[in-house]
């Protein structure tokens, strides 16, 4: 089971910002998503492979050459936040503890 | 009327100079307008764009051996997940509600290419997240056939915008169902593609080991000209192999007489329907009479496959959904914020809808350290069996045949509270996106409510052609996708 505590570290992790009453809620909701899916325990997997690619597919390299999408100042032009040199400046990282 | 029209039909006429790519777009505009706000498919409506395309398109109909494409000049619609240069782009959330992409989808480009117009973007679930379209940020549609019912999803808009002759055919994705569930639901063809068939290039990614692209179209042999123009290898999507592409017309209206149809017994009897029953029933009667074999079969892993996918496609989901931050693009928070950390916070939690918090806390929770393998390895194990049993039974029979979904379209929120029994509305459409194969639904009948029953046709890897085949001869020996809404 998750606690309340557990949902609010998860949160935390996933950097969303719960409201007041929400961690209570998702707890809930989570716990019954969870237990649902725990049934796959009783799956015998033993010397089962795991699969992560389903056509087959391995490996697939190109050759290390720039593919242009868009232009530079499209790009800039999809931030909110003002751009210096072409950078999106943000709010500080490294603050004082 | 030209809004009844079918994609080919539309194409003829134009073909034929019974009207002007100008005169279709206008008529379908005016149709959206009066419809859309009755139904809400549409979220942006590119009306201006529209005109220029099909007066270009009415340019290359005027020079001979200009037209290259069926898909030339008549109007579409595009699911909200698909990157259309300067046209906002807002995948249903409010944390990328004014994203203008600054370059198109690789199958954009393939339609603008193809001289395709297209009519707007098309309302879905929040990322894809759903199975109602209840989680759009900008709220449900309807379904056609009962406005007072969802419409399915997550590509609900896609599948009511055909149903309802909005357009001629739309685009969708399809991750769990979100192409074949709304496509029933509202009685409109869907394509499931094989994993890696169509490019995702410029498509916002859900879960990446799972997501897939196709049309949405009011017929078989309408869906088989857009898949025309959409697949194929792509140098920007890495996942799409280098498997030739077949012409998807070419064997429609053929025979299939000593086809071997197999019908899996964990698709039917408990949970579903009854009317959804007998409609399948019927169906698999007239496949019979076609000259079809069919026989019992068993997937005995299917009933773990929702299991299975509701613990990698949130994970998948968490991580691709770490992007949006709201730096490089995407809404800033509304209020003050004290650092970067606390930027991040207020961005989510704003921009996200609650089925996404939930998807990213499961996600974020199976993959971290302690949890890892005995949720996310462990299901990817159970997934191999899940393709263990499609490879066994494909030996065996050439399709399966089984529902879309067990029940018809429920009411609006009916489920909204109830996430677990929404992610059950999927669970006959699940397993096919497990194992990467392809399917198709095909309407199939109504139940006693005039509600619509999609049945689906699965088949092997990379073969659409002849799912294509066997929907189109069920297709020409029934008038089920005739059927129009009262609206």
């Amino acid at each position: 089971m998750l606690s309340k505590k557990e949902i609010e570290h998860i949160a935390m992790l996933a950097r969303l910002g719960l409201k007041k009453g929400e961690a209570e809620k998702f707890s809930r909701q989570l716990n019954s998503i969870l237990e649902y899916v725990r049934q796959l325990n009783e799956v015998d997997t033993d010397g089962v492979e795991a699969t992560s690619q389903v056509t087959g597919l391995e490996n697939v390299s190109r050759k290390d050459t720039v593919l242009r999408f868009c232009e530079k100042d499209e790009l800039l032009a999809c931030t909110e936040l003002p751009v210096e040199r072409d950078q999106v400046k943000v709010k500080s990282v490294i603050t004082e503890s | 009327m030209m809004h009844d029209l079918t994609l080919s039909e539309a194409a003829a006429g134009l073909q034929k100079k019974e009207f002007s790519s100008v005169e279709l777009t206008k008529h379908m505009l005016e149709r959206i307008k009066e419809l859309n706000p009755r139904i809400n498919a549409y979220v942006t409506l590119t009306e201006e764009e529209a005109l220029n395309q099909a007066e270009e398109a009415d340019k290359m109909f005027g020079k001979s051996g200009a037209v290259k494409s069926p898909l030339c000049g008549v109007p579409m619609g595009l699911k909200d997940i698909f990157n259309t240069r300067g046209v906002k782009t807002t995948c249903c959330s409010r944390v990328i509600r004014d994203f203008e992409p600054p370059y198109d989808a690789t199958v954009v480009s393939k339609l603008r290419d193809s001289g395709s117009v297209m009519l707007g973007k098309l309302n879905m679930d929040e990322f894809a997240c759903g199975s109602s379209t209840e989680h759009s940020a900008f709220g449900v549609t309807k379904n056609p056939w009962d406005l007072s019912r969802v419409a399915g999803g997550s590509s609900g808009g896609s599948a009511a915008a055909v149903a309802a002759d909005m357009a001629y055919y739309t685009l969708g994705t399809d991750t769990g169902g979100s192409i074949r569930q709304p496509a029933s639901l509202c009685s409109a063809v869907g394509l499931k593609v094989t994993y890696g068939r169509v490019s995702r290039s410029g498509v916002t990614a859900m879960a990446s080991s799972w997501d897939t692209i196709g049309p949405l179209a009011k017929t078989v042999e309408d869906a088989a000209l857009v898949l025309q123009a959409i697949a194929g290898k792509d140098r920007r999507d890495s996942t799409t192999p280098d498997v030739s592409v077949p012409d998807y017309s070419k064997n429609l209206g053929e025979s299939i007489k000593g086809l071997k149809i197999g019908l899996p017994k964990e698709y039917f009897g408990e949970g579903i329907d009854p009317d959804v029953e007998k409609a399948l029933r019927a169906a698999i009667k007239q496949l019979e009479d076609l000259g079809a074999e069919v026989k019992e079969v068993s997937l005995p892993y299917t009933k773990y496959a929702v299991a299975v996918y509701y613990i990698a496609m949130p994970a998948e989901l968490s991580a691709n959904l770490a992007r949006f931050d709201g730096i490089r693009y995407g809404s800033k928070p509304a209020g003050a914020v004290t650092d970067m950390i606390d930027y991040y916070y207020h961005v989510r939690s704003e921009g996200f809808g609650d089925e996404i918090k939930r998807r990213i806390m499961i996600g974020t929770y199976v993959l971290s350290a302690g949890y890892f393998d005995a949720y996310y390895k462990k299901a990817q194990k159970v997934r191999t069996l899940i393709i263990r049993d499609f490879e066994n039974v494909f030996k065996d029979v050439d399709v399966l045949v089984t529902p879309v979904s067990p029940i018809p379209a429920f009411k609006i929120g009916e489920k909204i509270d109830d996430p677990l029994s929404m992610y059950l509305a999927d669970v006959f459409t699940i397993p096919v996106n497990c194992a990467g194969v392809p399917a198709l639904s095909v309407p199939c009948g109504f139940t006693s409510d005039n509600l619509p029953v999609g049945m689906q046709i699965i088949g092997p890897q990379f073969k659409e052609d002849l799912l294509l085949k066997v929907g189109a001869a069920y297709e020409q020996v029934t008038e089920w996708h005739k059927r129009k809404p009262v609206i």
